[in-house]
């Protein structure tokens, strides 16, 4: 195999690992924009990658699935939402809370449901995403340089992976050019203008919430739909927080999101390719090493390299006018 | 012209156990600029929040136009015609002065199209009333005095008829704030009804028409401005007769105390801050510094109390040199005869959730007479706080009350009293009166004299430029960092004025 080929092979399983970590990153943006954190990622896409992988067993139906997923993660995020708009409770303990419960009971009715361990049957070509060739793919295929880059990194993927790259531009322009957008950054920074320019400072925040549900539907079914036929148990393996990591390595903007998860995901498909294989000079590398990795470089690179990361100056904090 | 634009029957509000608004009547006639005035904590915000929508009231009635109207939310009073300047101003800080403007008022769910048209409606707001100001900035880029008028030019945009300003003058110099009310003028020369709500008398006396008072969340009273006076005004807020000048005796000052020298402090951005001041504090003296907010007198107290290191520059205290740009400890300089009144007492002078007795002895625990060896001696401690609460007059008087649930005036005793009791060389108070009641501050200033007729020297630093004139033997006026310049405290106001807007400054400093 030469050099460039291996690039592409790496390039290609970037690509593959960084889908959820884009969808899920963004659907923190959205929350945490409107000043509502959410340590929930996780457990939200785990939640719809089970709800996903089982509705697409039983019914055969992929887009069923996703629906489901979708669903399951919307319910979650209003859970949230209720604990932390509402009852004003602590969103780091709402977050955590819903990240065990969700961890628990999809295996428990995991088991319970389909008897494999915890796994949703595998799933059938009809009840899970296809690959999408591009025109040409083949042919263009056999061209030096373009071609490869072509048929193998543009051709070749799920529908969810397109939509995840065309949602960083789309979420953009829905946060900046947007009447919806504007409000939502507005109440992430100071609530109290929002509610005084005559806008409801919970409706707002419930729709960003709900906002952060869907996307991260998109990023458990793209789990269990696409990226492997089913659901197995713990699929999620810490994604949720890689995103969470990428989102404040990015300084909570779009664009930067979609670089970091794709920084994160080569470093995650550079450890996969690593596995067995020792590097020239530094020998064999722990994979832990290598999967702490993300976690290290948001900290080095946070601490002093790319400057201060400043969050949203509401996040976190309830909204209460009348002590 | 006498028809009414607002009026108000029997409004009552509470939070909690706080009865914020009794019963309140208030009638505001149209086309006039009607002043409510009251201490704080007299329920003003509240009665205002109220008529915007931002709280709703436990019952009462609204009026508006002679028309009753339930006002739920902001959204119903911004369409009865009503606008709010906010006493903390309601601003998105990293938006754009136009993204701010437009907030609630976008006109369609694409921003594009609205843009264009909110940038034309500024620009003829920013004619018709001199209210400059870069519709592209930020709004935290921008000084205090331009993010009040983007608060009101957030308000016009809106249409509003009538517009409510909750105490707008007390971040502006004296300038600026003669620019508002030659704004507010013009805004009731063209039928707008103003209510401006303040706690400063001579602001109520030359600028309204009628004038409301509120003490204790009840109005008390509504005369025409023509027919009273400061003294009445005064009485009426406090309920009892106020001495609004303290009196006192020419200074006798002694030894320098305190020398500052070529002081100069960055802020964690390495912005400079404070710029090389100098000056020296005399026993017996007080010596004040005026200034708007924000031009480096914060920063200043903090590098001599100890709490910011500087940058350079040499303090000595009692002859005695103090290590101002490494490490200093604070309990050596209170050692030392220093004692510190923070600007803000809240964060830095108390810890809110501790009983008054425990916060009588904070940074003095160490002392042994409230020790039992590594124990505190509780008793000794209560003794103490007891004392001092009849002493300072704190209410109520119970040391083993939460301090957070003592009025800000009370809270400023405790502090007070913790820090002068122990009979310091030299004291160092920021903003000794800020949220306090008129009451307390007769009685604060009484006590600040007092020191430094026992021959203390007292460093005083306030944003109240009236503070200032009353107390100090010196002025020094800070601008930009710098000291532009020291002035006797007869100096007029507009005088110090100008240093303070940094105009005279910088041909005194050139010179
Ligand atoms: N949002 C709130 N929650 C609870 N108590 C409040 C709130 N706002 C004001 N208060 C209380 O109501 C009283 C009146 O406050 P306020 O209307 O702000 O007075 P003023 O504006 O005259 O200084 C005070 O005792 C204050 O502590
Ligand atoms: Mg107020």
């Amino acid at each position: 195999m030469d050099f460039f080929h291996v690039i592409v092979v790496l390039l290609e399983s970037t690509i593959r690992v960084s889908v959820p970590l884009i969808f899920a990153a963004l659907a923190g943006l959205f929350t945490e924009r409107a000043g509502i954190f959410d340590i929930g990622l996780e457990g939200k896409m785990l939640g719809a990658a089970f709800a996903a992988g089982a509705v697409a067993a039983i019914t055969q139906s992929v887009w069923l699935g996703l629906l489901a997923g979708v669903l399951i993660s919307v319910c979650l995020s209003l859970v949230h939402g209720y604990a932390s708009i509402t009852q004003r409770g602590n969103q780091i303990v709402s977050g955590v809370a819903i990240n065990f419960i969700v961890a628990g009971s999809t295996v428990i009715l995991g088991e319970a449901w389909f008897r494999q361990g915890g796994r949703t049957p595998a799933l059938a070509e009809g009840a899970r995403f296809q690959t999408i060739t591009f025109p040409f793919a083949d042919t263009i295929r056999e061209i030096p340089f373009i071609g490869p880059i072509y048929a193998d990194l543009l051709s070749g993927h799920f529908i969810l992976t397109y939509l995840a790259f065309a949602m960083v531009p789309i979420s953009w322009w829905i946060l900046y050019r947007t009447r919806f957008g504007l409000r939502l950054r507005a109440v992430g920074e100071n609530p109290g203008a929002v509610d005084t320019a005559g806008i409801s400072v919970i409706w707002m925040r419930y729709r960003a919430v709900i906002c952060c549900g869907i996307l991260c539907g998109f990023a458990g079914a793209y789990l269990s739909l696409a990226m492997t036929a089913g659901f197995v148990k713990g699929m999620t393996a810490g994604k949720g927080y890689i995103a969470l990591a990428a989102l404040i390595f990015a300084k909570w903007r779009p664009f930067n999101i979609m670089l970091a998860c794709l920084l994160f995901g080569f470093l995650d498909a550079f450890a996969i390719r690593l596995q067995g294989n020792p590097l020239p000079l530094i020998g064999q590398v722990p994979v832990q090493l290598m999967q702490a990795l993300p976690y290290i470089l948001t900290v080095i690179l946070l601490a002093g390299f790319i400057g201060k990361a400043i969050p949203p100056k509401a996040g976190g904090v309830p909204y209460v006018k009348e002590r | 012209m006498d028809s009414i634009a607002i009026e108000l029957r029997g409004i009552d509000k509470s939070f909690g156990p706080v009865h914020a608004n009794k019963n309140i009547n208030l009638k505001v006639r149209k086309g006039t600029i009607h002043g409510v005035i009251g201490e704080n904590g007299a329920g003003k915000s509240t009665l205002m929040s109220i008529l915007y929508g931002f709280y709703q009231a436990d019952s009462g009635e609204i009026h508006v136009d002679g028309k009753q109207v339930t006002i739920r939310d902001p959204n119903a009073a911004i369409a009865a015609g009503i606008g709010m300047v906010h006493q903390h101003f309601m601003l998105v800080e990293n938006f754009t002065v136009l993204e701010n403007i437009m907030l609630g008022a976008e006109e369609s769910q694409i921003l594009n199209k609205g843009i264009a048209k909110a940038r034309e409606e500024l620009k003829r707001l920013e004619r018709e009333y001199a209210l400059e100001v870069n519709p592209d900035a930020i709004i935290e880029e921008l000084p205090v005095g331009l993010q009040q008028r983007v608060e009101i030019l957030k308000a016009l945009y809106r249409r509003a008829d009538i517009l409510i300003l909750d105490e707008p003058t007390g971040v502006l110099t004296p300038a600026e704030a003669d620019h508002l009310f030659r704004v507010l003028e013009q805004l009731k020369s063209q039928g707008k009804t103003i209510i401006l709500i303040t706690h400063k008398l001579r602001e109520i006396m030359a600028i309204t028409d009628e004038v409301s008072v509120m003490r204790r969340g009840e109005m008390v009273a509504t005369r025409k401005t023509a027919e009273t006076s400061v003294e009445e005004l005064a009485e009426l807020m406090v309920g009892r007769r106020v001495l609004l000048r303290v009196e006192k005796g020419a200074a006798n000052p002694g030894d320098v105390k305190l020398s500052v020298k070529g002081l100069t402090v960055k802020d964690g951005r390495g912005v400079t801050m404070v710029d090389n001041v100098s000056f020296d504090l005399r026993a017996g003296e007080i010596v004040g510094i005026a200034g708007v907010a924000g031009n480096g007198q914060s920063e200043l107290l903090e590098a001599i109390s100890g709490i910011r290191r500087a940058v350079s520059g040499d303090v000595q205290l009692n002859g005695q040199p103090v290590n101002v740009t490494g490490h200093v400890d604070p309990k050596d300089l209170r050692d030392r005869g220093l004692a510190h009144v923070p600007e803000d007492r809240h964060h830095v002078g108390l810890v809110l959730k501790f009983e008054e007795c425990e916060n009588a002895i904070l940074g003095y625990h160490h002392d042994k007479r409230y020790l039992n060896g590594v124990f505190l001696n509780v008793d000794a401690i209560r003794k103490d706080a007891e004392q001092r609460i009849a002493e300072y007059d704190i209410r109520p008087p119970n040391a083993r009350l939460k301090t957070a649930n003592f009025s800000g005036g009370n809270q400023q005793k405790i502090v007070l009293a913790r820090e002068m009791e122990r009979g310091p060389d030299v004291l160092i108070i920021g903003q000794p009166t800020r949220g306090v009641d008129v009451g307390a501050i007769e009685f604060i200033h009484k006590r600040i004299i007092e020191m430094r007729d026992q021959g203390k020297a007292v460093l005083l630093v306030s944003v109240e430029l009236d503070e200032i004139r009353a107390l100090s033997d010196r002025i020094l006026v800070m601008f930009a960092g710098r000291v532009v310049g020291e002035r006797d405290p007869d100096a007029t106001e507009g005088e110090l004025g100008l240093l303070m807007a940094g105009v005279e400054g910088r041909k005194e400093a050139a010179e």
